[in-house]
């Protein structure tokens, strides 16, 4: 870094040194009428300048290093944040506008610190370099010279207080065209099926509409510098022109001096051009900055608990008085306790938003209760940190998600498994047939979201992934909706015979026959429990539950 | 296409290698002329902004001149000094100087709003292309990447457009300018610039060729990035639930090197022209220096005309200075541009024929004619289906997961065409009537969830343009999720936010049920459409659903076979044909029947 700077200022200074070699030829060299001098000064000029060409491309070279090194470092760290964010500030800041604080902020930070290290260190040394050098050639002029820079600073400070919220605002349009349009990238089916495509347009133009509004604000309030800056300068210049000519009928100058203080004057206007530039690219990317800020700065809003103490002979897992709500208003869950000794299988069965998935949310600790505590073999599972709870688990959430890449790594998930567990678990998960009938088998390439295999194959693939790690405790969210009965059957058969390291099961279905040879079946209506029990037990002493099971097993209750 | 061997070797540039990774002087051509194309939408804007530059410029180019005429004035030394001549080009200069400015402001304005027009169309035809491209593009292609196409890569063609445009088209006045004023001075001097010119384009040109492959990787690299985080980003949660953070960490993390290795070697290569050109204008610095200082002991020019001369050559190379840095913005405004373009190509859904047919009160009356389909020509699908569907009635679709239940939804709704065969409604032809009549005629239910952002009230509305209050009421009460939404804080006007948890799978799927209420089509397809929600609720949206399903056409994909059994034709697919067909009572007396064997397993152990 220091060596960079000493690089660029060596070159700096070499565009420094040509105009005052230029006044010594013209006001010493060419009186004495010798030719040769004027060669060799000449020369002198052009060493200079290979210098400077030199010193600057190695510069800006080790600039760019640095930038690509800073900005690599800082998505490094705005990635591994968002990964840890908690599902509850994922919500809050949106999927759409953390990806654009991925992408375009961070692209606009790194454009900047690229361009900021070239002209930030040439500008302010050509600036001070110029001045020093005048104000020893002729210090009257100079300081004519320097008393309009105050105003220039004036101005640039200005606009650029007024560019900051511009480009900020600027940027969250930019998050809701990238709202919409993801939108509709996602929802492509549905809005054809509608013919609602006119009506996305007219979505569409109305963010497309206030974002060129904005952009224009923002361009058009920082395009006033450049013009007051060159006022302010030129200004400037003529004062000098018009002291000089006092100065020279007085003899205290030399019109030489005017000549290559003129010169000198287009250097330092230019530096001052480059950071009045450096300005509008940092208003812009002091957007970006704070927004990139907000989530490094996000807090941990999942505090674990200090080490508690482990509750001895409690069953395996444990939920104890827990209740939960996502919007602190209304209860998802309110006072839910049960068990599942070791072994277990757990069926939860409820109507549609009667928080089966968010009791597994709560367990899986993507939010934390609110009320209660879920203990895992006695220990609560806030004092385990997330990688001891997380690993325990082997899950398959409803519609989850696959990634373009091979169908075993899309089971693997970045786990460290062998090929025989792969196929293993695949086999268990009835994934094996349709896995082995691709062509090239599990190195078969899915599209991203799965688009390539049908709904069926889709939740196969994510079951296997779940039994592919040997999890302590297996989590099937709805998982096999899209199966036929056949392989559905299948697989609980499998499930129950060939798993025998998980410790416990807990299925979450719309079908009873999906959960009623389970060890214990809860069923969830509102975020409570309004019954428990086996099968049979719940066939007698729950309405709700039998009248599902009447609905789907049609005259075959037994 | 069947060109001659040697007609392609007489093709100079070889078109098949290197397609990807070089970009060959003439498709760069393209891609200017066709960016140009956009800005001459605009003849009288950019009239009146190359009248402002110019003026903006002119008056800039006085200033040296008059600088130069009060330097003469000032040249005669100690007391013979000419005050009136210096006060006088003073007065002019600064005059000059405001006028410029204030053009040159005015002129900046007038270029971010072209470009701004430019952009805003260049958005706009992006986002309209969207929507004609077949869903096959967005099976295809990554969320990210295509939203990287519409911001990115159009942000920074926008950039360079109202940056460098305005500094390429001044410059060319300037350097103009600049020339004739150093001509009337000395064409003598000029002579330094016949070596330096050249030198500094050749340069340039040399350059560019070798920095534009570099741009169009930085620009796919990016483009790559954007795609993975978007992926990884819409599967945090499965991520987390496996404690994969660190892995994921990790690959992005070779995307993210890819991406700045590529960002920096193109400007590793791009960062060598500005110094370089600086180099070259420095050595004709140098060379007018010494010419110059020779001229004068001569007496061929004053020591003023050297003075103008300088400040000339300066405002002549800066320009070109500029130009030379500016070439770095234009290949990477040239590369996200020609991606923008590719995307604009993309072919678009067959459009309609000529005078298709606009399809209206649609009977129902649906027929495939020996369909054959694949999603690529090697993998066949729905092998030879053939299916005749009278008006009203219920067709249920049964097979195992994979059979291809889907892709004939798919087919039904031309989402995608079938390689061979017919498909027919009410007797037309499906590929002769216009797309949106034929869609208008179905009312389509998937599993896949989707709602946007927006309220609860919206999002229903949505499948009825000016649905009223009471109709959307009335859909949400027959999809059993108003005593749901009565019970939100805002009610019907709660925002559904992306990815929202506060609101189940299951009642993301009755919020799109209701939106199929109210959409009043001729026929119906139910492609899972119940699968998140728990079976008592289904039970009681049937009757609704039944009501809806009454004197439509129907297609149903379901699992529970309860859901099909009142079904008036059951298909049983297999390997994309019809294995067996009738209805529950037939297929059932079948004693080996695929369907009788998968209705009995749903009450096995």
């Amino acid at each position: 870094m220091s060596l960079g700077l000493l690089i660029k200022f060596i070159g700096t200074i070499m565009d420094l040194l040509l105009p005052y070699i230029l006044a010594h030829i013209i006001d010493r060299i060419v009186p004495t009428r010798n030719l040769s001098l004027i060669v060799l000064w000449g020369i002198c000029m052009i060493v200079c300048s290979v210098i400077c060409m030199a010193g600057n491309v190695i510069a800006n070279r080790m600039a760019s290093a640095v930038a690509r090194d800073a900005s690599r470092a800082l998505r490094h760290d705005l990635f591994s944040r968002i990964m840890y964010l908690s599902c509850h500030q994922v919500d809050t800041f949106t999927i759409p506008s953390l990806e654009s604080r991925l992408t375009t902020d961070t692209y606009n930070i790194h454009n900047m610190l690229g361009r900021m290290q070239r002209l930030g260190v040439r500008a302010p040394i050509l600036l001070i370099g110029g001045i020093m050098i005048t104000a020893h050639m002729e210090p009257v002029l100079t300081l004519i010279m320097v008393a309009v820079l105050p105003f220039i600073t004036l101005v640039v400070f200005k606009i650029s207080q007024k560019g900051v919220p511009l480009y900020a605002q600027m940027q969250r349009a930019v998050d809701n065209m990238v709202c919409v349009v993801r939108e509709n990238i996602q929802g492509v089916r549905v809005i054809k099926a509608l013919s609602k495509t006119d009506y996305e347009r007219r979505r569409y133009e109305k963010v497309n509409e206030e974002l060129v509004q904005y952009e224009t604000k923002a361009g058009v309030t920082m395009a006033a510098s450049n013009p007051l800056m060159n006022i302010f300068l030129n200004a400037g210049l003529t004062a000098v022109v018009f002291v000089g000519a006092f100065r020279v009928n007085a003899g205290v100058s030399e019109p030489g001096k005017i000549v290559a203080f003129i010169s000198y004057f287009t250097l330092i206007s230019n530096a001052m051009m480059s950071i009045t530039r450096m300005f509008v690219m940092y208003s812009k990317s002091i957007a970006s900055a704070n927004r990139i800020g907000e989530i490094l700065d996000a807090t941990e809003d999942m505090e674990g608990l200090p080490q508690s103490d482990i509750k001895a002979g409690e069953p395996y897992l444990v939920f104890d008085n827990v209740s939960f709500s996502y919007n602190g208003m209304r209860n998802n869950i309110s006072a839910l306790s049960f068990s599942v000794p070791k072994g277990g299988t757990l069926g939860i069965i409820g109507a549609t938003g009667s928080g089966k998935t968010t009791l597994l949310s709560l367990l899986m600790r993507f939010y934390d209760v609110n009320a209660g505590s879920i203990r895992i073999d006695g220990k609560d599972i806030r004092a385990m940190d997330g990688g001891e709870l997380r690993e325990k688990f082997g899950t398959a959430l409803q519609n989850d998600f696959i990634y373009e890449d091979t169908v075993a790594e899309n089971i693997r998930i970045g786990r460290d498994i062998p090929m025989e567990e792969l196929r293993r678990a695949a086999e268990n998960a009835q994934a094996l047939a349709f896995i082995d009938a691709f062509d090239d088998g599990f190195d078969h390439m899915l599209t991203t979201k799965g688009t390539n295999v049908s709904g069926g194959q889709r939740q196969r693939l994510l079951i296997a992934r779940a039994l592919a790690g040997k999890p302590e405790i297996l989590v099937l969210d709805d998982a096999s909706s899209a199966l036929d009965y056949k392989t559905d059957a299948n697989l609980r058969r499998a499930l129950r015979e060939n798993c025998p390291e998980t410790k416990a099961t807990i299925l979450v279905a719309q079908r009873i026959s999906a959960v009623m040879h389970c060890d214990e079946i809860l069923v969830l209506d509102n975020g409570s429990i309004i019954g428990a029990g086996t099968h049979e037990e719940l066939l007698d002493s729950c309405d709700v539950y039998r009248e599902i099971a009447q609905s789907q097993l049609g005259g075959v209750v037994e | 296409m069947n060109r001659s061997p040697i007609e392609k070797s007489a093709n100079g540039a070889d078109p098949k290698h290197g397609t990807d990774e070089k970009m060959t002087g003439t498709a760069r051509i393209r891609v200017i002329r066709r960016l140009g194309g956009y800005l001459l939408r605009y003849k009288a804007l950019i009239a009146v902004i190359l009248l402002f530059m110019f003026a903006s410029n002119f008056f800039a180019l006085i200033g040296p001149e008059l600088t130069g005429r009060a330097i003469d004035a000032i040249e005669p030394g100690k007391g013979y000094v000419d005050f009136h001549t210096v006060a006088v080009n003073c007065a002019l200069m600064l005059l000059f100087y405001i006028a410029s400015a204030i053009l040159s402001y005015i002129n900046a304005v007038l270029m971010i709003r072209l470009s701004q027009r430019v952009t805003k169309t260049m958005r706009h035809e992006v986002f309209e292309h969207l929507t004609t491209l077949p869903i096959s593009y967005f099976d295809a292609n990554q969320t990210g990447e295509i939203i990287s196409h519409i911001s990115y890569d159009i942000d920074t063609v926008n950039t360079s457009l109202s940056n460098d445009v305005i500094q390429i088209c001044s410059s060319i006045i300037t350097i103009v300018g600049s020339l004739v004023m150093m001509i009337k001075i000395s064409p003598l001097l000029l002579l330094v610039f016949c070596i330096t010119l050249p030198m500094s384009i050749l340069f340039t040109r040399y350059k560019a060729k070798k920095v534009q492959p570099l741009f169009r990787r930085r620009s796919a690299m990016l483009g790559t990035l954007n795609g993975y985080a978007e992926e990884m980003l819409s599967g945090q949660k499965t991520i987390k639930a496996y404690h994969r953070e660190s892995v994921i960490i990790d690959r992005f993390d070779t995307h993210n090197k890819n991406a700045v290795d590529a960002y920096y070697e193109a400007d590793y290569q791009g960062c060598m022209i500005g110094p370089s050109v600086n180099f070259i204008n420095n050595l004709s610095l140098s060379l007018i220096s010494m010419f110059g200082a020779m001229l004068y002991m001569f007496g061929k020019i004053t020591l003023g005309n050297i003075s103008t001369f300088i400040q000339y050559s300066r405002k002549f190379s800066g320009p070109i200075n500029e130009m030379a840095n500016i070439t770095a913005e234009l290949q990477s405004a040239c590369a996200a541009a020609e991606r923008v373009f590719r995307l604009l190509d993309e072919a678009p859904e067959t459009p309609d024929i000529q005078d298709a047919e606009t399809l209206s009160d649609v009977q129902g009356a649906v027929k495939l004619d020996h369909v054959q389909f694949g999603y690529t020509p090697e993998r066949v699908i729905i092998g030879d289906l053939s299916l005749d569907v009278s008006p009203g009635k219920t067709i249920a679709i049964v097979g195992p997961t994979g059979a291809g239940k889907t892709t004939i939804i798919n087919l039904l709704m031309r989402f995608y065409d079938p390689q061979s065969g017919v498909i027919t409604v009410d007797g037309h032809d499906i590929c002769r009537v216009k797309r949106d009549s034929l869609r208008a005629a179905y009312t389509m239910v998937l599993q896949d969830t989707w709602l946007f952002h927006g309220t609860i009230f919206d999002n229903i509305a949505y499948g009825k343009e000016g649905a009223t209050e009471e109709e959307v009421i009335a859909a949400a009460k027959a999809a059993k999720i108003d005593t749901f939404i009565e019970s939100l804080p805002n009610g019907y006007h709660t925002v559904l936010s992306d990815d929202g948890t506060s609101i189940s799978k299951g009642q993301k799927q009755l919020l799109t049920i209701a939106r199929a209420m109210l959409a009043d089509a001729s026929m119906l397809i139910l492609d899972e459409a119940t699968s998140n929600v728990d079976s008592r609720t289904e039970i009681q949206i049937q009757q609704a659903m039944y009501r809806l399903m009454q004197g439509r056409t129907c297609f149903v994909i379901a699992h529970r076979l309860s859901t099909i059994q009142n079904a008036d034709q059951i298909l049983v697919i297999n390997g994309g044909t019809v294995t067996e067909t009738g209805t529950h009572d037939e297929l059932m007396q079948k004693e080996d029947g695929v369907y009788r064997r998968l209705f009995q397993a749903q009450f096995e152990a």
